[in-house]
């Protein structure tokens, strides 16, 4: 869902109104906490840093608690059980070093999940999280496809005991979804609070728009990387240590 | 042409339904010919809008709040799907669904199907279980609850 001309001048606006005043006053405070009333707005980018070397290999906190909140249940097929995260684990051959991570939905800027779904289903949200409507997808796969980080899964056979706000059925494709029903009631991701709390605190999330918050000052001042940087999709998900 | 010929048709038989509807309310006395909906109410004193409105627009409720939420991240309680089930789940199977499900029964009355639930949880929230009057066995409650349709002299419910 692309900003359309007069949501672009309203959110200019306001970033020059937040801008134009003395320092340290804004007309709207940019990581404020949403009543349940407004909409997600342009203002906010959610994303994640992670940090690579902090990620232990046996550890899958992350996952855990992933399926544990969205009830990822296997189904003892683990070719077609849902992954909304995964840990990879990487070697060089060289050196011999091994590098452990988890890969989810990028959360990309410019999705190209949302460039090839035939309905419209799969697209972003103001704040930059990228979401399937299942309401409208008809389980083409295309972004499936699409998606470089292979990040998506397809539901295949009917399922129960869904959670009330994570609503998942045959037939359509799903992915992270930044938890997005927590964010939304100003609460950080399950696999955040689970790597904080069980794992090795690798896992940063934050308003990468908000020049005061935690991400965004480490991004600017600390090095990290997009995965497949050349595709220009400019992630929401970064990484360091990779 | 055929869709006026739909849309011609569809007047008097949501009339009719909603006739048959307010009908067994009436007639509370004496078993109906045809099976009638369940309508049980558990939890809530009075339903988010007057019942005739919620009777013919429920759907038109839902369906607004499900673009608001999942585009917009607008997540107002009033007319979320989980509000719906939160009240009107059964009481001894907490669900919406199921041969006396609120939900299923009435729409297999009418015969529209729903595909809601495919996807989305019939059962009501932990939270909304608690503070629920426990599943009563008491044969007199029972009866009050199987005619149903006993509902608050204040128009809520439905």
């Amino acid at each position: 869902m692309s900003l359309s001309r007069r949501g672009f001048l309203g959110v200019a606006g306001a970033a020059a109104a937040g801008a134009a005043l003395s320092p340290g006053i804004r007309l709207i405070e940019l990581a404020d906490a949403r009543s349940p009333e407004e909409a997600a707005s342009a203002l906010n980018r959610w994303g994640l840093l992670i940090d690579a070397t902090k990620c232990s290999e046996g550890c899958d906190a992350c996952v855990t608690a992933c399926n544990e909140e969205h009830g990822l249940t296997s189904l003892g097929r683990p070719q077609t059980d849902a992954q909304w995260i995964r840990k990879v684990t990487l070697k060089d051959k060289q050196t011999g070093r091994v590098t452990t991570l988890p890969m989810l939905c990028m959360h990309c800027a410019e999705p190209p999940c949302v460039d090839v779904c035939p309905t419209g289903a799969s697209f972003k949200r103001a704040d930059g999280i990228v979401l399937v409507d299942k309401h409208t997808c008809i389980g083409c796969r295309y972004c499936m496809m699409a998606c470089p980080y292979k990040a998506r899964s397809f539901i295949h056979e009917d399922i129960t005991g869904q959670k009330p706000y994570a609503p998942r059925g045959k037939g359509t494709v799903e992915s992270c979804t930044l938890c997005v029903h927590r964010v939304d009631t100003d609460r950080i991701p399950a696999c955040v609070e689970a790597c904080n709390a069980d794992g090795g605190k690798a896992l940063q999330f934050g308003d990468l728009n908000d020049p005061n918050s935690k991400i965004a000052k480490r991004l600017a001042t600390e090095p990290s990387t997009q995965i497949r940087a050349d595709l220009n999709l400019n992630t929401g998900v970064r990484y360091q240590g990779i | 042409m055929n869709r006026k010929i739909t849309s011609l048709l569809a007047v008097p038989t949501v009339a009719l339904v909603v006739g048959l509807l307010s009908g067994s309310v009436a007639a509370d006395k004496k078993p109906a010919r045809v099976p009638t909906p369940e309508i049980n109410i558990e939890r809530g004193e009075k339903c988010v809008e007057d019942t005739d409105y919620m009777r013919r627009h429920h759907q038109d409720l839902i369906l607004h709040q499900r673009d608001k939420t999942v585009h917009e991240g607008i997540r107002t309680k009033k007319y979320s799907l989980k509000n719906c089930v939160d009240c009107h789940a059964s009481k001894e199977t907490n669900s919406v669904v199921g041969k006396e499900g609120f939900c299923e029964s009435c729409h297999a009355y009418t015969a529209v199907k729903i595909d809601c639930f495919s996807c989305h949880t019939p059962e009501r929230t932990e939270e909304a279980k608690v503070g629920l009057p426990a599943p009563s066995r008491d044969p007199t409650d029972m009866i009050k609850r199987s005619v149903g349709a006993v509902l608050p002299k204040t128009g809520g419910g439905g």
